[in-house]
């Protein structure tokens, strides 16, 4: 399996003064409070910080899912500010793979029409998707259960291939969104060493939103605190 | 997303809430039911009235008549030539020269009169009116019984059904090879005036004379529906047979005051043409030769404008169902929008563009108006043929010919089909915008 090239360029994701507000009311909540971050190519980066700190806001900015409200994100170099919502979709399709804490499987697919599913919007030929379908299906070890639906596989195994959808598309960038919040401990283990074996056989940047302290700094190669929206720390994992 | 896989997510996403969306496609189905059972009688009428004419061979016959310089007698005028200018004559030569247009198959005189009829040792008073050869295939006699006259100079009879129960009351097929007795006035010629050293004879005598007849058919229906030549005739001869027999017209006494007065003019000719299309040319070769002429061509324009004003009418009360249908369209699509908003998250999350979201809603529309349209299709054509079986059931109750009110061609099916789809791609057009904008962020925190 190979990555998208643009993986080459040295940052994957540069935040430069992103602010995100909503307006509750007459209140404004500032989700993201001028931040300005560095993600490197290949890292492995876990976002840290309590509920309503602002790091879901932040990985749904660099899906391309949201907008600033001021500030630019580039992710390799394009800037996700300037690009119309056709060329978000692009992006998410070729640039960004997306694993969510509740799996978000289509419930009436099977496991390898989930999996298919972004080839399908990323319109790769019919007789190409069979074949990368399998590929990641067996990097994630669920070749057996191709046919399931993902109310027949555990909860592992549906994060398993919502990891493998996310991958199909040779993205470079995995952002995961609590991926082990749903699991329990060894589930949740198994889930970051397959995080971990992705990272480092594809060199794919990661950044993963996580509260679990210990298991950001098992596996993550740096952590960023975060709190009231804003960076409260940034350093390398022990 | 490719067309293919746009279509196989969009039958996954009809299938999965099955009795809703059939219901709501039924609902298209009932709407187009009631278009084209409705579109099938608008046209099954207007074929009912157009066949009739153009069986009648009205339609490729061209009236021609002298000009006549006495407004008001509804012929018409000739308002670019003179008024002292004499009329051209519609004479012999007249009629070798409309024979020579082109186009022109026939041309002959109209030739209808009163008569006695002697049958069974009793007279009785009617119409005779020459038949033309051409009528034999053309169906004005189409629905004759017995049979059309052998040669176009036979003596045989056909008899309108109504003067057939004069001479019959009870079993008018009983006339049918029986013969009865012609009595009219024959026009003489009289011997040239031997004191005058004009050769010409003054005028002419009028002759009764009888001419035997052998009934050969019977006509239900008044051929032409009193149109053209036919028209108010109740016994008719062959052509040849008519022309013959030299019976005195109503424009005879005319005649007598010309300065030929045994010259025969014609009231009126006939002119066939090769074919509806080719009338108007002929008509104005025919009017540029000083004649007035008339089709029927110009009526059935009229006729036309008036069903196209009753099918506007059944269209938009068939049109009403529809749009109760597509109420139902838009509420079913509402309602798999807050259904499926999480899928739709999921769906924008993992590259979906906006307009990815809209064709997919587009697309489901547009297959339920396609499976609706085809159930209306079904069940109109159902319908229009429930309602000819209806109508010849009653028409044979009362000894009437059977006929076909309702008609569905294969345009109309077509038609309903693709208005069905328009109709239900038009309902789907809020829900899917509604969906393509829907936050992918809020969608995927819905539950």
């Amino acid at each position: 399996m190979t990555t998208n090239p643009a993986a080459n360029s040295a940052t994957a994701l540069r935040l430069e003064q992103v602010t995100r507000h909503y307006h509750m009311g007459d209140t404004v909540v500032r989700a993201a409070d001028n931040i300005t971050l560095d993600i490197g190519a290949g890292e492995f980066v876990a976002l840290l910080g309590s509920s309503g700190s602002g790091k879901s806001t932040l990985m749904n900015l660099m899906a391309g899912l949201d907008r600033p409200t001021s500030g630019v994100i580039f992710a390799h170099d394009r800037n996700l500010a300037e690009m119309s919502s056709e060329d978000l979709a692009r992006h998410r399709t070729h640039t960004i793979g997306i694993v969510f804490q509740a799996f978000n499987l289509l419930p009436r697919m099977t496991l390898e029409e989930n999996v298919e599913l972004p080839l399908r919007l990323a319109e790769v030929d019919r007789a190409e998707r069979t074949g990368r379908v399998r590929e990641v299906v067996e990097r994630v070890r669920l070749t057996a259960r191709l046919t399931h639906r993902p109310t027949e596989l555990s909860g592992g195994e549906q994060q398993r291939a919502a990891l493998a959808r996310a991958l199909v598309n040779r993205p470079t960038i995995l952002l995961a969104d609590e991926p082990t919040g749903n699991l329990d401990s060894s589930t949740g283990d198994e889930i970051m060493n397959l995080l971990r074996e992705i990272n480092e056989s594809l060199g794919m940047t990661i950044v993963m939103v996580t509260h679990e302290q210990p298991r950001a700094e098992r596996y993550a190669h740096r952590l960023i605190h975060m709190g009231d929206g804003k960076v409260l720390s940034d350093g390398r994992s022990r | 997303m490719k067309g293919r896989d746009l279509a196989e997510l969009a039958l996954r996403n009809l299938r999965e809430s099955v009795l809703r969306n059939s219901l709501t496609t039924l609902g298209i189905g009932v709407g187009i039911t009631s278009l084209v059972a409705l579109g099938s009688l608008g046209v099954g009428l207007q074929n009912l009235a157009t066949d009739r004419l153009a069986k009648s061979g009205v339609f490729d016959a061209i009236y021609v008549a002298p000009k006549t310089r006495t407004p008001g007698f509804g012929r018409e005028q000739n308002p670019g030539t003179n008024p002292d200018t004499p009329p051209v004559p519609l004479d012999a030569d007249a009629r070798q020269r409309l024979a020579k247009l082109p186009n022109v198959v026939d041309v002959y005189a109209d030739i209808r009169f009163p008569t006695e009829i002697h049958f069974d040792g009793k007279p009785y008073q009617t119409v005779v009116a020459g038949v033309a050869e051409l009528d034999k295939t053309e169906g004005a006699f189409d629905s004759v019984k017995g049979s059309f006259f052998s040669s176009a100079a036979a003596d045989e009879a056909i008899l309108q059904i109504d003067f057939a129960r004069q001479l019959a009351p009870q079993q008018t097929d009983s006339l049918i090879g029986k013969e009865l007795i012609l009595r009219y006035a024959e026009r003489q010629a009289l011997p040239p005036d031997p004191g005058s050293k004009d050769s010409e004879p003054a005028g002419f005598s009028v002759v009764s004379k009888d001419q035997p007849l052998r009934i050969v058919g019977i006509v239900d229906t008044d051929p032409a529906g009193g149109f053209g030549p036919y028209g108010r005739g109740r016994l008719f001869i062959p052509m040849q047979l008519a022309e013959r027999l030299r019976a005195t017209q109503a424009n005879d006494l005319r005649d007598l005051l010309r300065d030929t007065p045994t010259k025969r003019n014609y009231e009126s000719l006939t002119v066939r043409v090769a074919g509806a299309s080719k009338v108007k040319d002929v008509e104005s070769a025919i009017k540029n030769m000083g004649f007035a002429a008339y089709s029927i061509l110009d009526a059935t324009q009229a006729l036309q404008q008036v069903f196209a004003v009753f099918d506007i009418f059944l269209l938009i009360f068939g049109s009403l169902a529809l749009v109760v249908a597509s109420l139902g369209v838009i509420n079913t699509l509402v309602m798999a929008i807050l259904e499926r908003r999480r899928e739709i998250g999921i769906l924008k999350a993992l590259g979906a563009a906006d307009r990815d979201v809209s064709r997919l809603f587009f697309v489901e529309a547009g297959a339920m108006g396609l499976l609706g349209g085809i159930i209306g299709v079904i069940l109109g054509f159902v319908i229009s043929r429930a309602i000819n079986l209806g109508t010849n059931f009653y028409l044979a109750r009362r000894d009437l010919p059977s006929i076909s009110v309702t008609a569905v061609p294969w345009w109309m099916i077509v038609a309903a089909i693709a208005f069905s789809i328009l109709v239900s791609l038009a309902a789907g057009m809020y829900p899917a915008s509604r969906a393509a904008r829907l936050d992918p962020v809020q969608a995927l925190r819905y539950e």
